[in-house]
Parts: structure tokens; C-alpha cells; sequence
């Protein structure tokens, strides 16, 4: 296999951008990657896209973006794994480049979120969770996390505090991400007062529904060098998935799927968790941060929660997570998210990060963890610098 | 989106009766039923019907529901761990949704599930219900 780069970056003002349309948001994101890597070509493009059929009424999204990019003949395609669609973007534009088919690759991530009712998106987002088994009863995506949080509090004795810790602490490095939705900071009070959507989740637990696009150049090291731009190795990248339906897994409070994919991206990156000295993971709730904290490997079960409370995982603790803001401060759009990951790991090994947001000690290795669903499906990537 | 009588009458036997399949090599009961158990890749099961009995092992009670359950929200969303082991999800009716925790005994009964799409298909199935009721 050949060692795969990513050279410059891109993303789309993420929000609701009632001005931009789906399409537009891809192309503002993807020319910014263009622009900041200095590629002259692309010989495929992969596009991340959870449900723009049911959003907007638009499928074959491959072949629009690299119409619109002012590519036709380009080869494209779409990618879809619910919320882990961008991840695996990455993860096929990896593939393509590791496997010397193919030299300077874009992954891309977009979704348009806010062109339909509330309840139209909410019908959308929970097409990712079993509709005979589990929408069908009325479970909603909070429902279904809310339903681990219950199980992880009952089972390690995880708090209110721990959960509104996440959200305090997100939302703190979203206020420095000019890039973010939502970037202002939330009190542990205002969490634990906000409306309540399933119990134990609150509004101030859920990631937003957000318009947004995020792209990356992946390529070989000897194009990367060439270009003479900032860029960053991927070590590894690992993927799996899960049961579909939560009732059926032997435990609902691990995410099974992210410690295969981080076991697995470690394992190609021949690197253990303790090398990894921050990540990016897939707060679509405060429960799924502390979950998956554990599920990879970097806490004990039951412990996540507390090290978060105590700052651990603070922009100046011992191993920052979600330096970006996340998905709850940056916003959430499905198929764009895995993508802005990977943009956000590159800025903070190329120490680019805008705003103070810039972790200190100049960390060498990063991680990326995506996920879909009530995690059914996850990607994991592991980047180091240069 | 609209509901096909035909998508609702296919889940009949699972819904309505609670079969699943029960493979031969792990004893495991899967509703849904499916074709090869995930434990073992084993092919060979039997129909069997689930037991009606079992403990809530989480729960949360959604208070912003989808447009099919506007007007009943709030309402409590249960993964309830049958006598024989095997778990289902579905809805807990005829208590206080504020009454509902992990642990409470339920048995199952049948029930009106939802009105869906735009025809108003009713989709019948299981709900679980306290036990002391």
C-alpha cells in the first residue's frame, strides 16, 4: 500500500444557509480544498451525502457535484452510511489512493438540512435506525441514545453533570471555531435547565440539524511534497458496523462498532490509543461522546464521565476531544460531519487552528471517529504530522 | 411517506404473534426473524412464538415526538428483556409515563400501534404493559 496524505482543506459556512442550496454549499467547500492544496486535477471524487432524497428531493449526487464543480467526465460517487457517510468518503478516497489506482482524490461531505419541515428532517435522520423495529414503535434518534444514557447511568453511575459537562466543554471550543453553528458558550445550569426531548436528553445534550459541507484533498506523499502545502499523513483507517437495532446488541452501553474500526485504524497505523494525543468523536449527544470515550479504548467503562467533569478532555487537558466544538457546537450536517473531522485534525497538526483554538504542545498524532446511526456503523482514521 | 398496506401485512406474524426464528446451534430467538444467526452463521431454525413476559432493562420517554405520535407525546420507549432472554423494543402504555424504570416487571399485549402515512394505515403490534396492571 502507498502512504496517503491529505493537502488542504475546505468548508462551506455551516448553519442554516437559507442563500445556499445543496449543491453551492458542495462547491463552496470544494473549491477552498482546491485552493488551499494547489492540485491542478482530480481523478475522482467521493461525496458523503446521508439523505439529500429526502431532504431536498435530490439523488445522484455524485455526478451533480462533479457536474457543478465544473467536472463532468469526472469520475464521482456517492457514499452513504447514515451520519458516517463523510468518514467513509474519506475512508474510499483513501482506499483508491493506498491502492495506486488513483493519485489526487477529493473527499467531500455535504447535506442540506433546513430546505424541509422539522418533521420532515426528523423522519429523514431516523431512516439511519431499523424502520420495522424501532421508528416503528416511535423511537426518535434522541430516544435512541437517550435509551443508552439510561443503561450507561444505571450500569457506572454516570451523572446529569457528566452529560451537561460534554455539552459545556464542546460548546466552549465551538465559540473559538469561526466555522461553528452555535459558537457560544452554554453553563452547566443552562444545560441541565434546557427543554427536555427524551429523557435523560435535554436540547442542550443534541447536536443541531445544520446546512454545511466540508471537503479534503487525499493523495500520495510524493504529490503532497511537490505542492509544497501543509499536509498530513493518514496512518490508518478502519471501519465496521453493528447490529442495526439497539435491543439486539450484547450491550447498549459500548458502541461496538468504534472499538472494531479504532482497533482496527490502530492496528494499520501500527500505534496503540496511548499514542494518539487527540480526536475529533461523534458527539451527535453528550451520552455518545462519553460512550464512545470508552469505546475506543481511552477510558475504562463507567470513566469517561468523570474525566470529562474533572476536564480531562478540556482544549488544555491531557487529551482534548472535539477541540472543533463538535458535532453539538459546529453543527451537524450528516454526511458533511466525518469530513470537517478529518479538517479539523488536519488544522490542529498543521497548526492551523483558527482563534486560540490551537491545542497546545503541538501534537503529532490525531484521530477521527465517525459514526452512523445509534452506531451500526463507524470509521475511524488515525493522521500524523508530516 | 405513504404506508403500504402490503410493507405493514408482511410484519403480521412478528407483530401481531410474536414469532421468531430460534436457531438450532445457539438456542437464540431473533425478532425479527432472520434467515442466519449473527453468533453462529447457523441456517437451520424454527418458528417459535416469544414468551410475553419480561423486565424493562432501559427506557426513555420521548417528549418530542414524530408527526404519527404528535398528540400522544409524552410517551414512554422501552427495551424490555424477555423471561427467555431475547429483547424487544416497542412502546409501554397504561402507566404513567413517569412511572416507567428500569427493572419494572411488564407483560406483553396487543395493541394499536400507529396511524401512518397519509392514508392513515393503522399498524397493530405489541406493547408492554406493567405487570401488576
Amino acid at each position: 500500500m502507498r502512504d496517503v496524505c491529505v493537502v488542504g482543506v475546505g468548508m462551506s459556512q455551516w448553519g442554516e444557509v437559507w442563500r445556499k442550496s445543496l449543491r453551492q454549499l458542495f462547491v463552496d467547500a470544494a473549491l477552498e480544498a482546491i485552493n488551499n492544496s494547489g492540485v491542478d486535477r482530480l481523478d475522482s471524487l467521493y461525496v458523503g451525502c446521508m439523505s439529500s432524497g429526502l431532504f431536498v428531493g435530490q439523488e445522484h449526487v455524485g455526478a451533480l457535484m462533479a457536474d457543478y464543480l465544473g467536472m463532468p467526465g469526472l469520475p464521482a460517487l456517492r457514499v452513504e452510511s447514515a451520519c458516517a457517510s463523510g468518514g467513509l468518503a474519506v475512508r474510499q478516497a483513501f482506499i483508491e489512493v493506498a491502492c495506486g489506482m488513483s493519485e489526487i482524490i477529493m473527499a467531500a461531505g455535504v447535506e442540506k438540512m433546513t430546505d424541509c419541515s422539522g418533521s420532515d428532517a426528523t423522519f429523514a435522520l431516523a431512516t439511519a435506525a431499523d424502520q420495522e423495529y424501532e421508528v416503528f414503535h416511535g423511537a426518535t434518534f434522541p430516544g435512541l441514545y437517550a435509551m443508552m444514557a439510561h443503561a450507561h447511568m444505571d450500569e457506572y453511575g454516570t451523572t446529569r453533570e457528566m452529560l451537561s459537562a460534554v455539552s459545556v466543554k464542546n460548546h466552549k471550543n465551538g465559540a473559538k471555531n469561526p466555522a461553528a453553528q452555535y459558537p457560544f458558550e452554554v453553563t452547566p445550569e443552562q444545560v441541565a435547565k434546557s427543554v427536555m426531548i427524551a429523557d435523560p436528553l435535554r436540547i442542550l445534550d443534541c447536536s443541531p440539524i445544520t446546512d454545511g459541507a466540508a471537503a479534503v484533498i487525499v493523495t500520495t506523499e510524493e504529490v503532497a511534497k511537490k505542492l509544497g502545502k501543509p499536509y498530513i499523513k493518514v496512518l490508518g483507517s478502519g471501519a465496521a458496523t453493528d447490529y442495526m437495532q439497539l435491543a439486539q446488541r450484547d450491550d447498549m452501553t459500548t458502541i461496538k462498532a468504534a472499538t472494531l474500526a479504532a482497533g482496527r485504524a490502530l492496528k494499520m497505523a501500527g500505534k496503540t490509543i496511548k499514542d494518539v494525543q487527540f480526536a475529533e468523536v461523534h458527539d451527535c449527544f453528550t451520552i455518545a461522546e462519553i460512550v464512545l470515550l470508552e469505546s475506543i479504548g481511552l477510558y475504562e467503562p463507567g470513566k469517561a464521565g468523570p474525566a470529562t467533569l474533572a476536564g480531562e478532555t478540556a482544549l488544555d487537558g491531557k487529551f482534548p476531544v472535539n477541540s472543533s466544538g463538535g458535532l453539538k457546537s459546529k453543527g451537524h450536517p450528516v454526511g458533511a460531519t466525518g469530513v470537517a473531522q478529518v479538517v479539523e485534525v488536519y488544522k490542529q497538526l498543521t497548526g492551523q487552528a483558527e482563534n486560540g483554538r490551537q491545542i497546545s504542545g503541538s501534537p503529532k498524532i490525531g484521530m477521527t471517529q465517525n459514526m452512523g446511526g445509534s452506531g451500526a456503523s463507524s470509521v475511524v482514521h488515525i493522521m500524523e504530522v508530516a | 411517506m405513504t404506508m403500504f398496506s402490503s410493507r405493514n401485512w408482511r410484519e403480521y406474524p412478528q407483530r401481531y404473534r410474536l414469532e421468531a426464528s430460534k436457531f438450532k446451534k445457539s438456542g437464540k430467538a431473533y425478532l425479527p426473524p432472520r434467515s442466519v444467526d449473527p453468533k453462529t452463521g447457523d441456517t437451520e431454525f424454527e418458528t417459535v412464538r416469544l414468551p410475553d413476559t419480561g423486565k424493562i432493562v432501559t427506557y426513555t420517554i420521548i417528549r418530542t415526538a414524530p408527526s404519527q405520535w404528535g398528540d400522544e407525546a409524552p410517551y414512554a420507549v422501552a427495551i424490555t428483556e424477555l423471561v427467555d432472554g431475547t429483547r424487544l423494543m416497542g412502546q409501554v402504555t397504561d402507566c404513567d409515563v413517569e412511572a416507567v424504570k428500569i427493572g419494572m416487571e411488564v407483560r406483553i399485549e396487543f395493541r394499536r400501534v400507529q396511524s401512518e402515512g397519509h392514508h392513515g394505515v393503522l399498524s397493530y403490534g405489541y406493547k408492554f404493559v406493567p405487570k401488576w396492571y
